[in-house]
């Protein structure tokens, strides 16, 4: 083949190589494959572009797609169209963070490792918990982590877990504790949050812990402080997970007794690229120090007499103590973390409740809005943050469909995860969305009754 | 402590701002009004206020505080600290891959959907697999997915007594902790004299409990197990499956596929293999690919065509379900995807031909300064001791590694495998010339002379970095993970 790019080898450098190495052609390197598995032939791949054809050909699948700025976009459900200051970009952009790995070498690595313990702190503020680690694959695994480590802390078999968390969430949590000989136990809902009733006659001495979403699935906030009671009182662990967006205004699970607080980290300055890369962000009470997953950094002093940081806490991670770590993850979303860092100074303490609350009053001037529509009504009656669900009078799948062709992503509909719920359309509404966007939604659902 | 950069929150003045939003433009209303006053905030979060350019600043100098494959050579073993190529961060980054909500409408996103479905093709016939998952967010996450498709193909078959995973003593550390994540226990198997699997040994581990094993090929020693076919026999007739751990597949592209080693289960490693950036620690994408009869047990959802339009299929009764929210890190399987159409199927093979004559050549450079455990021609890395230093001058691998800090080199990979005293694992990758490869070779040269004429400068080296060492066991005994304002 002709030279590439990406390969910097010239044929004069592969001659002299071979010859340093003292074998006369490339397969001699291979020669060690035995016949009975080497792949003859060429692999059925399409032939290289060159970057300008890539790009070309990248252009093409990308404009194949409509993207939320094509329309006004309702969409929510745990990916959230959060704006996002272009500081954050120029952060990330850098080689010297992208191109790096694990911190294993601090000495070249403080800038990782800064940035990371500046993040852990950040989330301890937003959360008003101890201590919090550098992140996990997204909100849903952070969940499922949550409650293997409550189980481990408590030494109880059973996770209650409240019917009004995300569908998906429950699935990863379910699919995670395949073979573990745990015990799940789903609590149904009243009016879209969880049974508080039914919740007190499940949690019992086996319980490790109880999972609670708030807001939650359907947008609705829970009774914190009651469920934690609940789980207290039976001397398991309360387990919260939540939008950290709405923390800019809503009190923090560290006040109402959470004892690991998790969520979905993508609303901080992550973009929705369909789903990943996201982050979990995991944070907990001191006293579990020893026993979170993944990696944690700490400050240090290095033999100059100058601070630094390192990653602490090593052996409860994979790579030292194996079968007996804490958990598998090694490679987790520290770009994405990252984003969330920067985020969160480029907002600041002001910028970041401003987004909350422009969040929750236009989500409320719109569910007002809505459910003063004939035929269309607020599913529950709870209090919410920035996403409701809507009773609408036909099926929400054909609602979406219907204002497509007025640019508007009207919400999810929710019959995709609750079949009885066919008529219903969870809307989200963050600070992006603009009173004129919020009317014309209004008009358009107006037309269909 | 003298401070290097100051902490983001130490630089912060009440009243300073990097933020600018738009004025509220419905009826605001008191939020007591909105949300029982029980469920609000009574103050801010404490986070920093800064202005726009302090914060760039701050940023911009702790990124310089970073070694990245930007900056200079990273030869760390099993990680494959390749060249991220530039127009894939800049392809991924175009508006129709990057705002798109995951429950868009199908007929919305087909240029998405397409783009999972022939990237699944691709790793398909790189494997030789039958289908492959996007959906794990890294290796170790695709390991679990996958000894849990293991685990459900023994319980479908009336076999749900197996629970031993086999695993060699050189493997990573992410092999037994997701297996005991997986509700597995893990069986280890030595390592023979060539640094493959010992048959003797394995023979031993192998009865009707056995749910299958899990191989790095080229292992960690940067050795391709020569007895490959023989191990997948013995495993297969005892009823196991046999787990391909990815991350050394940057040695095989077109050369040998694992399917057709014998593997049934195969994940890859986008941010190694397929140059994909590492991020500081992620995000990586885990792709878990299997053989035909193990696709029912694959996680939902999968992609399909249906000869006019791609869509998400999440009809697959025994599957495992799912392993995170929504379908996989898919702007990192964007980048991947430019980047196995930038190379083409000669391009990859290439690739691995490079990356192993690279690594052969560093081998045959230095195996006279340091000791060669495994003195054979090597894949893509290959494992050093330093126990010859050690042993002779008091000089540890950590001394060497540190020492090449200040040559302006990441170190490679150290104290691993465990199977080696004082390992260093070089993996140079094909993107590193062989004037780079001279000068890595110069200066561990240059470290062997240090280590027999004046050790001391090893011991406290590294001299040119931002930090000297760090204080470790300090930060693991009293740890401060935080900042607190009042410290």
């Amino acid at each position: 083949m002709k030279g590439h790019r990406y390969l910097p080898l010239t044929e004069q450098d592969r001659r002299e190589m071979l010859e340093a190495i003292g074998v006369t052609s490339i397969d001699d390197l291979f020669a060690d494959i035995p016949e009975e598995v080497r792949f003859k032939g060429s692999l059925n791949l399409p032939p290289a572009l060159s970057e300008l054809e890539l790009v070309r050909h990248m252009k093409e699948l990308a404009g194949a797609n409509a993207t939320v700025n094509d329309y006004a976009c309702f969409m929510g459900a745990g990916a959230y169209d959060h704006f996002i200051p272009t500081v954050v970009d120029a952060v990330l952009s850098r080689g010297e963070f992208y191109s790096a790995y694990t911190p294993y070498q601090p000495e070249v690595s403080q800038g990782t490792l800064q940035t990371i313990y500046e993040y852990q702190t950040l989330i301890c503020e937003l959360t008003s918990m101890d201590i919090a680690q550098a992140s996990m694959y997204d909100g849903a695994t952070a969940l499922a982590e949550a409650a293997l480590m409550a189980c481990v802390v408590t030494r109880r078999p059973r996770i209650i877990m409240a019917e009004s968390i995300h569908p998906e969430y429950l699935e990863v949590i379910r699919t995670y504790t395949q073979g573990r000989h745990l015990e799940l136990v789903t609590v149904g809902t009243q009016g879209g949050r969880v049974d508080l009733e039914a919740l007190e006659r499940t949690v019992d001495k086996q319980t490790a812990c109880v999972l609670l979403q708030t807001p939650n699935f359907f947008g609705l906030l829970e009774d914190g402080p009651k469920v934690g009671e609940v789980a207290h009182k039976a001397g398991a662990l309360f387990v919260v997970c939540t939008d950290p967006i709405s923390l800019g205004v809503l009190k923090p699970p560290g006040e109402y007794g959470a004892d690991i607080v998790v969520g979905e980290g993508q609303p901080l300055g992550n973009p929705l690229s369909f789903g990943g890369p996201y982050l979990g962000f995991f944070a907990a009470r001191e006293k579990f120090m020893r026993r979170m997953p993944g990696r944690m950094i700490a400050m240090t002093e290095d033999n100059r007499g100058q601070r630094g940081f390192v990653m602490a806490l090593q052996t409860r991670e994979q790579h030292i103590r194996r079968e007996k770590a804490t958990s598998n993850i090694c490679t987790n979303e520290a770009l994405c973390a990252l984003a969330a860092c920067v985020y969160l100074c480029a907002m600041g303490r002001q910028g970041f409740r401003q987004v909350a609350e422009l969040c929750l009053q236009k989500a409320h001037y719109a569910a007002e809005r809505i459910s003063g529509l004939e035929g269309f009504e607020l599913a529950f009656e709870g209090p919410f943050f920035k996403e409701f669900t809507v009773k609408c009078p036909l099926p929400a799948d054909q609602v979406v469909k219907d204002l497509l062709s007025h640019r508007i992503l009207a919400g999810v509909p929710l019959g995709r995860f609750f079949p009885e719920m066919r008529n219903h359309l969870l809307v989200c509404v963050t600070e992006k969305r603009t009173k004129e966007e919020i009317d014309h939604l209004v008009r358009r659902l107006e037309g269909l009754a | 402590m003298k401070v290097v950069e100051p902490l983001i929150f130490e630089m912060s003045a009440p009243g300073r701002q990097a933020h600018s939003l738009p004025e509220c433009d419905v009826p605001a209303r008191p939020l007591d009004e909105l949300l029982p006053a029980g469920m609000l905030r009574e103050s801010p979060a404490n986070l920093p206020e800064v202005s726009e350019v302090d914060l760039v600043r701050h940023f911009t100098r702790l990124s310089q505080l970073n070694h990245g494959v930007d900056t200079g050579f990273y030869p760390l073993g099993s990680c494959t600290m390749k060249y991220n190529p530039k127009v894939n961060e800049w392809v991924a980054r175009l508006e129709g891959f990057v705002d798109l909500h995951p429950y868009m409408p199908e007929e919305l996103v087909q240029g998405a959907l397409k783009l999972l479905y022939d990237m699944e093709r691709y790793l398909c016939e790189i494997g030789g697999l039958a289908r492959v998952s996007m959906q794990p967010a890294a290796g170790a996450h695709g390991e679990a997915t996958g000894l849990l498709i293991i685990r459900a193909y023994h319980q479908h078959r009336g076999q749900g007594h197996r629970k031993k995973i086999i695993i060699p003593d050189s493997a990573h550390g992410t092999n037994p902790a997701s297996t005991t994540m997986c509700g597995y226990r893990t069986v280890e198997v030595k390592s023979d004299e060539r640094g493959g699997v010992d048959l003797k040994d394995l023979e031993r581990t192998l009865d009707d409990e056995v749910a299958g094993l899990m191989l790095t090929n080229p292992n960690t020693l940067g050795l391709f197990d020569e007895n490959i076919h023989v191990i997948s026999k013995m495993v297969h007739e005892a009823g196991g499956l046999l787990y391909y751990d990815g991350a050394n597949a940057n040695a095989v592209l077109g050369i040998s596929r694992p399917a057709d080693c014998g593997f049934d289960v195969v994940h890859f490693n986008l941010h190694k293999t397929f140059g994909t950036p590492h991020g500081g620690g992620g995000p990586g994408s885990g792709p878990v690919g299997v053989i035909e009869e193990l696709v029912p047990y694959l996680p939902v959802p999968l992609v399909e065509y249906d000869g006019s339009r791609y869509y998400l299929n999440y009809d697959l009764p025994h599957s495992i379900g799912r392993m995170r929210s929504f379908y996989g890190n898919f702007n990192v399987v964007v980048k991947a995807y430019a980047y196995i159409r930038a190379l083409g199927p000669e391009g990859l093979r290439r690739v691995s031909e490079d990356a192993v004559l690279n690594a052969n050549y560093l081998m045959a450079k230095l195996k006279e300064y340091y000791w060669l455990p495994y003195d054979r021609i090597c894949k893509h890395e290959f494992v050093l001791s330093g126990k010859r230093q050690k042993d002779r001058y008091g000089v540890r691998t950590m001394d060497i590694a540190k020492r090449l800090l200040d040559f302006g080199y990441h170190p490679p990979t150290v104290y691993f495998p465990l199977i080696v005293d004082e390992a260093l694992m070089i993996e140079p990758t094909e993107t590193e010339s062989k004037e780079t490869l001279d000068g890595f070779i110069d200066a561990m040269i240059q470290i062997a002379r240090e280590a027999e004429e004046e050790p001391e400068k090893l011991h406290q080296a590294p001299h040119r970095t931002p930090v000297g060492r760090l204080d470790e066991v300090r930060a693991s005994r009293f740890p401060n993970l935080r900042y607190r304002r009042e410290e």
